[in-house]
């Protein structure tokens, strides 16, 4: 198969500038809430920023349009992190997230499909992303529905046994319009995901369960464009896996690969540290 | 009374055709499904048991076997509820109820999904199979859950009603616990006098010196063991609490002025089922009135052959009988 992808420099520069935007406001507002999660969401950032500014079709004015690809983050503790890509993509005012973590906030620390415009499904309890995603795509079998679910899971979130029932689902259930992403940051909340409980190897398990599976840099946006483009066809019969190898805490030297960040609160000094990182690069 | 049509003793089958004729779900949905395409069902290796297949085999495009991955299956159903679809998960309810607990509520009750989620083979109806094929907690766990509505209806004919009904006009996740589909029906399946409805109680038989308030298989347990009674002069209403949540609270403030005694029967732990449901609203109420809850004292049943665990545990006509009596005499 020949690789083809046609998108402008402008287009991926863009796709960059929103990956960073989505760490900046992050870290607004993790220090408002005084907690959150840093090194997974910024794991996601690139991947976040692909899918709502080149890959998935959806409209921000009609949230629930039955034809638009769903995205569901099993790792739902990265919400933050995607939150501001929501606003920004104009699924409500950036203003409401002023709210985040107040009491009656639409905006906590996982996301409520029935609070937040944009979300296709409330996410907390890991493992269960990719079983909400073998429904929705039942669902487009059902209707004769050309959409695709996207389901980002952490590597940890591979532990988790319902993952499995899952990933054994969806072949079975012929659903090629379901797309299983894996935000590969290698680190859980106590320590490093080999040490701790290891996961690998992940590409040959996923193969061994009769997926699709696809490789790339999970913060190169180009990377990601191509793979996304070339997926296989909504109405083929084989599900596909994209494994992306990221960073814990991507884009701050101090905080990357390293799972101290996976839940914490920046001081004043390393928040402002952790922005100019953010914005010039280190 | 009709004829059973399966041995007493174990409840297996004279005649394999006669399979659980209480089990109407699946083919109450295969009569619904031409005019209802948002229709669907899933299973999880128990499609036949359940009868879920007989909705499958008539739309198999909508009928989904997971295999034995219970988890899967019940987030998958939230999953295509927020397509559009009302999904019918059926499976039994101590791998539903129970097992799936986590994903119930977290994937369907808190998303208020509208899911339906049938546990066959509730309570004790699996004897000797064990304490891992009884469901005594799913009422307490699922009642537990904020959207969720819980329904433990008496048959086959008032189990089809409230399927049909939740198909065309309910809102929001169900839970219908039901039985293993081989007990004696309460109510006609055609052209029955009551209709079951969602949330309200019926009362089967009216009486002055007790209300049994029961739900499911126990309410025809109920009805025997009321006429039992009648034979010693002692007058006993009997309210069919199908729905225990949202509970009918006004057959429930009824009964407490009216008969000033009630004895709530039910085959689930005494802790958090029907009875503990109606002592919340009896407590609230001020109404004062005798009340006893019966059903499993906070233990795990023996094994044994159904008909014998039930009289065992005095949850037969003749067992609740004796306890009403003993009640009414403290």
């Amino acid at each position: 198969m020949v690789k083809k992808t046609s998108v402008s420099k402008e287009k991926i520069d863009l796709i960059k500038e929103k990956a960073k935007m989505s760490r900046l406001e992050t870290i607004n507002l993790i220090a408002k809430a005084k907690s959150g999660h840093y090194g997974s969401s910024f794991s996601s950032s690139e991947i976040f920023a692909t899918l709502y500014y080149h890959v998935m079709n959806y409209d921000p004015k009609n949230p629930q349009w039955a034809d638009r690809d769903r995205f569901v983050m099993g790792k739902g503790h990265s919400a933050v992190g995607m939150y501001p890509i929501l606003a920004d993509v104009g699924f409500f005012p950036k203003e409401e997230l002023e709210t985040y973590t107040d009491v009656g906030s639409p905006f906590g620390d996982h996301p409520d499909m029935n609070k937040i415009k944009g979300i296709d499904f409330s996410s907390g309890s890991i493992g269960h992303g990719l079983s909400v995603g073998v429904g929705m795509s039942l669902g487009a079998r059902v209707d004769g529905k050309n959409y695709r679910s996207y389901i980002l899971m952490g590597d940890g979130e591979l532990q988790e046994g319902q993952v499995w029932e899952a990933a054994m689902s969806a072949p079975n259930h012929k659903l090629g319009n379901l797309i299983a992403i894996i935000d590969n940051n290698k680190v859980t909340v106590d320590g490093v995901t080999e040490e701790l409980m290891n996961v690998n190897p992940i590409k040959e398990k996923w193969q061994s369960f009769g997926w699709n599976v696809v490789e790339v840099d999970g913060h190169d946006v180009e990377a990601l464009i191509e793979t996304f483009d070339n997926l296989p066809s909504p109405d083929s019969e084989i599900p596909t896996v994209i494994i992306c190898d990221t960073v814990a805490g991507k884009g701050v030297s101090f905080m990357e690969h390293g799972y101290e960040w996976h839940v914490a609160n920046l001081g004043e000094d390393d928040m402002k540290k952790a922005i100019k990182e953010i914005k010039g690069g280190f | 009374m009709a004829a059973t049509t399966f041995h007493k003793d174990t409840w297996e089958l004279y005649k394999s055709m006669e399979s659980s004729k209480q089990l109407t779900v699946g083919e109450k949905l295969a009569k619904l499904g031409d005019d209802h395409p948002e229709v669907v069902a899933l299973c999880a290796d128990l499609g036949k048991p359940t009868r879920l297949w007989d909705f499958g085999k008539e739309f198999p495009d909508r009928f989904f076997n997971f295999g034995l991955a219970e988890k899967n299956m019940v987030t998958a159903a939230a999953g295509l509820a927020s397509t559009g679809k009302t999904p019918f998960v059926a499976t039994y309810a101590s791998f539903l109820g129970v097992l799936a607990a986590e994903n119930i509520r977290t994937a369907v009750a808190y998303t208020n999904q509208n899911v339906r989620l049938v546990g066959t083979h509730t309570g004790i109806a699996m004897g000797f199979y064990g304490s891992s094929h009884h469901a005594t907690e799913d009422i307490s766990i699922t009642r537990a859950m904020a959207n969720m509505t819980v329904i433990s209806p008496a048959d086959g004919a008032a189990l089809a009603e409230m399927v049909e009904e939740s198909v065309k006009s309910y809102q929001g996740p169900i839970y219908f616990r039901v039985s293993r589909g081989r007990e004696e029906p309460v109510y006609q399946k055609e052209a029955s006098d009551v209709q079951n409805k969602i949330g309200k109680a019926n009362i089967l038989r009216d009486g002055t010196d007790l209300t049994i308030i029961a739900c499911g298989i126990e309410v025809n347990e109920a009805l025997k063991a009321a006429e039992e009674l009648s034979e010693e002069n002692i007058s006993v209403r009997v309210i069919d609490m199908h729905t225990i949540k949202p509970m009918d609270t006004e057959a429930v403030y009824n009964a407490a002025r009216e008969t000033g005694a009630i004895l709530t029967v039910e085959e689930h732990n005494i802790q958090g089922g029907l009875g503990s449901a109606v002592s919340e609203v009896l407590m609230e109420s001020g109404i004062n009135c005798k009340f006893k809850r019966h059903g499993f004292y906070d233990e795990y049943s023996l094994i044994g052959k159904p008909y014998y665990l039930y009289k065992h545990y005095k949850l037969n006509g003749e067992g609740i009988g004796s306890v009403a009596q003993e009640f009414l005499n403290q």
